[in-house]
């Protein structure tokens, strides 16, 4: 039987959660064995080339490019998993949800305390920018989510024991350790 | 007045004339979750966390006193999803980023997420507008996070019997606010009682904070409820 190949992006997240995939110290050497990396910031391969059995995505959509990742992942996944607090609920990016765009870009490049008051204003908007959305969206409220593993970042024993569970289809054991929002 | 003899889940209890369902349970050690409820404090009723089934009908075991022969029924997979739910709710009716969050490791209703393994809420994130409060001189008021328990509308009183804290508004709008004259004159040790009470970090000190690292927290390794039974 081939390996389960396995892709992952950082949508609005802080790598974080790609460093906690990391984290699992030599275990990397079992995944490797395990399974076949895709379009993953793991390996650096950009695009798609094949169907993946397992999507990983950590951070929310934030702006037009987050979405467009999603969709592209929920496209070519089988199975879509949530890694984190950031694309389950938004995490902190989030924190912008309830104050309106122009508030936050404005107080981000016009008014925050390391702007020169003396310089012109300048509000980035060149075309290759995507664009910024009104707030940030849990991934689950774009696209559908297989599976969810909270924390931030969701720690390496839970993202091990569910890729393992997940491969090999034994069941999930979830220790109270292991489960954590923060 | 004699024991009250009662079942919780199929297990004979002994009970005192008018104790709550809750406090009759831990007495037997049997944990029934709750939020709104505070050792010392008259029992409110407001989160419905402690729902239990009597004679077919739900009711908050905080605020039920026992009666003889009484059947309750609580750990049922029904019952236990409709608390997980409430818990559920909260998440979602109120601005909860645990990430950078003061009280997360020691907050009861996380602990709760964590008790019934939340790994997302089942309903709608709502991004209710709330606003911190910090213009007292002893704690920040983070609204956001208040689950509207009032644990601290009923225990922060002054000696003269005001009341520090106190909703304002109604239904979906309901939201805790202080007074701040009062609030003023707030000790440290009246700050840090208003602090412990509430069960999230919705009331905070000032100039101190993580005190507890990561690892020894309250909930880090304990799930709320062990101390009293399953
Ligand atoms: S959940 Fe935490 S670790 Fe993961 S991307 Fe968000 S902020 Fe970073
Ligand atoms: S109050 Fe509790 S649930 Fe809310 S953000 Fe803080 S730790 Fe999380
Ligand atoms: S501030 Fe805290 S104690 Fe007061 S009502 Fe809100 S959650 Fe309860």
């Amino acid at each position: 039987m081939s390996k389960p190949v396995v892709a992952t992006a950082s949508l609005a997240g802080c790598f974080g959660c790609h460093m906690s995939v990391l984290d699992i110290d030599d275990r990397i050497l079992q995944l490797i064995d395990l399974v076949e990396f895709n379009k993953s910031p793991v390996d650096d391969i950009k695009t798609f080339t094949k169907t993946c059995d397992i999507g990983i995505i950590e951070g929310g959509c934030c702006n037009s490019e987050n979405v467009e990742n999603l969709k592209e992942f929920r496209k070519h996944c089988k199975i879509l998993i949530s890694l984190g607090e950031c694309a389950i609920m938004g995490g902190l990016p989030a924190m912008r949800n309830g104050i309106p765009v122009k508030e936050c870009m404005e107080e981000a490049y016009y008014n925050c305390p390391t702007i020169d008051k003396n310089d012109p204003k300048i509000m980035p908007n060149d075309d290759e920018l995507p664009m910024i959305l009104d707030r940030v969206y849990p991934l689950h409220e774009i696209v559908k989510i297989d599976y969810y593993l909270p924390g931030c970042p969701p720690r390496a024993d839970l993202i091990w024991e569910a890729l393992v569970a997940l491969i090999t289809g034994k069941e999930l054991s979830l220790p109270y350790e292991v489960l954590k929002f923060d | 007045m004699a024991d009250i003899t009662l079942t919780i889940d199929g297990k004979t209890c002994k009970a005192k004339p008018g104790q709550s369902i809750v406090d009759a349970a831990k007495e037997n050690g049997i944990y029934i979750p709750v939020l709104c409820n505070y050792e010392g404090l008259k029992p409110a009723g407001t989160c419905r966390i402690c729902t239990v089934r009597v004679g077919g009908r739900f009711m908050a075991a905080c605020t039920t006193p026992v009666g003889e022969g009484m059947i309750v029924e609580s750990g049922t997979p029904d019952i236990e999803d409709m608390r997980k739910a409430i818990v559920e709710m909260l998440f979602v009716e109120g601005n909860h980023m645990c990430p950078c969050c003061e009280k997360s490791g020691n907050c009861e209703l996380q602990a709760l997420g964590y008790r019934y393994q939340m790994l997302v809420p089942r309903f709608p994130y709502l991004w209710p507008a709330s606003q911190v409060d910090a213009s007292t001189p002893k704690i920040f008021l983070d609204k956001n996070r208040c689950v509207q328990c009032l644990r601290c509308v009923r225990g922060a009183v002054t000696p003269d019997g005001k009341h520090v804290f106190g909703l304002l508004n109604r239904g979906d709008r309901t939201a805790i606010a202080i007074d701040h004259a009062l609030a003023s004159k707030m000790t440290d040790e009246m700050a840090q009682k208003a602090m412990d009470s509430c069960p999230v970090g919705a009331i905070l000190r000032k100039e101190v904070g993580y005190v507890v690292p990561i690892g020894m927290r309250k909930f880090d390794s304990k799930p709320i409820g062990s101390d009293i039974g399953q």
